[in-house]
């Protein structure tokens, strides 16, 4: 995209709204719908990577010491991961705090 | 040269697809579209038409497969009726806003319950507001030169809309007419071939239907808008250069005895026939009556409706479908909503009549010109009258 999607105007808009650029749902920032969001404690966890498995936004991945985290440009806030989550290595925090 | 042939309109479409060359075609078999995809159905399986002839369960996956087809760039035609059209209803906003150039016929047709199967126009109404660019025809000629039309209008790269071109079920799908039919060659230098500028192809990816947020929604909806205007400029052109080479003409508004005329009757599709029966016979009795037809229902004719009737004392709309509980028929609310801002214009009158295949004669006509008039003078205390229903 050229533009960001709040400076396009009507006139920027390829024929049907078709998307002409392949693998663009990756600029697209999911991030903001959420209310709560993860916090991953490393002192519990167990690098079993179920929270890994079970992210249906695919954004959990290991960092460079083997623990997991979210990408929060993606992360929907869903719990999933906290909800699987073995040791209760991860807690949900509302936004707002 | 042109061959002149008596044949069922209904197959007569299907011989217009063929000129047209369409490759694929996606139907589902309802009454009184069925002998049209019947007949295409028989062209397909001839050899007469080379074409994928995808038959389906339902409506809706015959308009989806439709999408699918326009959507790599395949000349695409499908025709249906009544329920039929409701089944595809939410279908027939993707074509529009995908901007996939779908040909239709609809043999209009009345709408359960009680069943019907007979036509009027209350399938029309209900796809109202689906994007679609919508034709009305009146006999078999018109019926196999728009559909020509359609083509090449749908098909403009301008344009890349669906089309449907409605004609009356049974009333017209089922007259054998008498049927001038252009050359393959003719329809060839009419019809250049379907180009989608930004089909679906592997070597070349991209995502058609994705979904739009808020922030852009919007913005795709007044892009539909403005492109659907703009067609118009392209209907007219096509229809200008189909009279050129064809030498029958056609407009958004046709006039029938309507210039000096102070009281003008509005009507759609084939009863325009028998309305001007009427009229002839009211204008040798001396009385100022004329008739005026919409041919273009989408985009809506506005400027060439008030031109058409801005003279006129009193104007008397003949819907053939109720929007219930509202302000009448729906054609008479969007042409009385055209003309409200007019410093010059006529009373309208709105009637409603030859619903679900009741018949319309010259003589109902009559009566319904002279109890608008009355209803003009005197004032009544509905929105609207249904013809010849007993009360």
């Amino acid at each position: 995209m050229t533009k960001p999607e709040g400076a396009l105007t009507w006139k920027d808009i390829n024929i049907g709204a078709i998307v002409s650029e392949p693998g663009n749902a990756s600029q697209y920032r999911t991030g903001d719908w959420r209310s709560e969001r993860p916090i991953f404690d490393s002192r519990k966890c167990i690098r079993c990577g179920i929270c890994y498995i079970f992210c249906p936004e695919g954004c959990v991945g290991q960092n460079a010491e083997g623990y997991f985290e979210a990408d929060l440009f993606y992360c929907k806030g869903c719990g999933i991961c906290a909800l699987e989550c073995w040791t209760k290595a991860i807690t949900m925090v509302a936004e707002e705090q | 040269m042109s061959k002149r042939v008596g044949i069922e309109v209904s197959l007569a479409i299907g011989d217009a697809v063929r000129l047209a060359n369409a490759d694929v075609i996606a139907a589902y078999p309802i009454t009184p579209q069925t002998h049209i995809v019947e007949h295409l159905a028989e062209l397909v399986a001839n050899g007469e038409l080379d074409a994928e002839y995808i038959p389906v369960e339902s409506e809706h996956s015959a308009m989806s497969a439709c999408l699918g087809a326009s959507a790599v760039g395949a000349r695409t035609f499908t025709a249906t009726a009544g329920q039929g059209l409701e089944l595809m209803h939410e279908v027939l906003y993707v074509a529009s806003s995908m901007r996939l150039p779908v040909i239709m016929a609809v043999a209009n047709r009345a709408l359960s319950a009680p069943l019907s199967v007979w036509g009027d126009q209350s399938d029309v109404m209900a796809v109202r507001d689906t994007g679609w660019i919508q034709l009305f025809v009146e006999n078999g000629q018109e019926t196999v030169d728009n559909v020509l039309c359609a083509f090449r209008i749908g098909e403009d790269p301008r344009v890349l809309l669906p089309v449907m071109v409605h004609l009356d079920g049974f009333y017209l799908s089922h007259v054998i007419e008498a049927v001038l039919f252009p050359e393959q060659s003719q329809v060839d230098r009419f019809l250049p071939p379907f180009k989608h500028p930004v089909p679906l192809h592997p070597d070349r990816p991209v995502t058609m239907g994705a979904f739009a947020m808020p922030i852009i929604y919007s913005e795709a909806k007044w892009a539909q808008e403005v492109n659907l205007e703009a067609a118009k400029e392209v209907i007219f052109e096509c229809w200008g250069e189909f009279g050129k080479l064809f030498g029958r003409n056609y407009s958004p508004v046709e006039h029938y005895r309507s210039d000096d005329a102070r009281v003008l009757l509005l009507t759609l599709g084939g009863f325009s026939e028998t309305a001007m029966t009427a009229v002839d016979k009211m204008r040798g009795e001396g009385k100022s009556v004329g008739l005026v037809r919409l041919r273009l229902w989408r985009p809506f004719p506005f400027a060439e409706i008030r031109q058409a009737v801005k003279n006129a004392e009193v104007l008397i709309v003949l819907d053939r479908a109720i929007s219930f509980g509202g302000p009448g028929g729906p054609v008479c609310s969007e042409v009385r909503s055209a003309l409200y801002g007019e410093a010059k214009k006529p009373k309208v009158i709105g009637f409603i009549g030859g619903l679900g295949g009741r018949d319309i004669t010259p003589s109902g006509f009559e009566e319904i010109i002279n109890r608008g008039i009355e209803i003009a003078q005197r004032g009544s205390d509905r929105e609207f009258e249904i013809f010849g229903v007993r009360e």
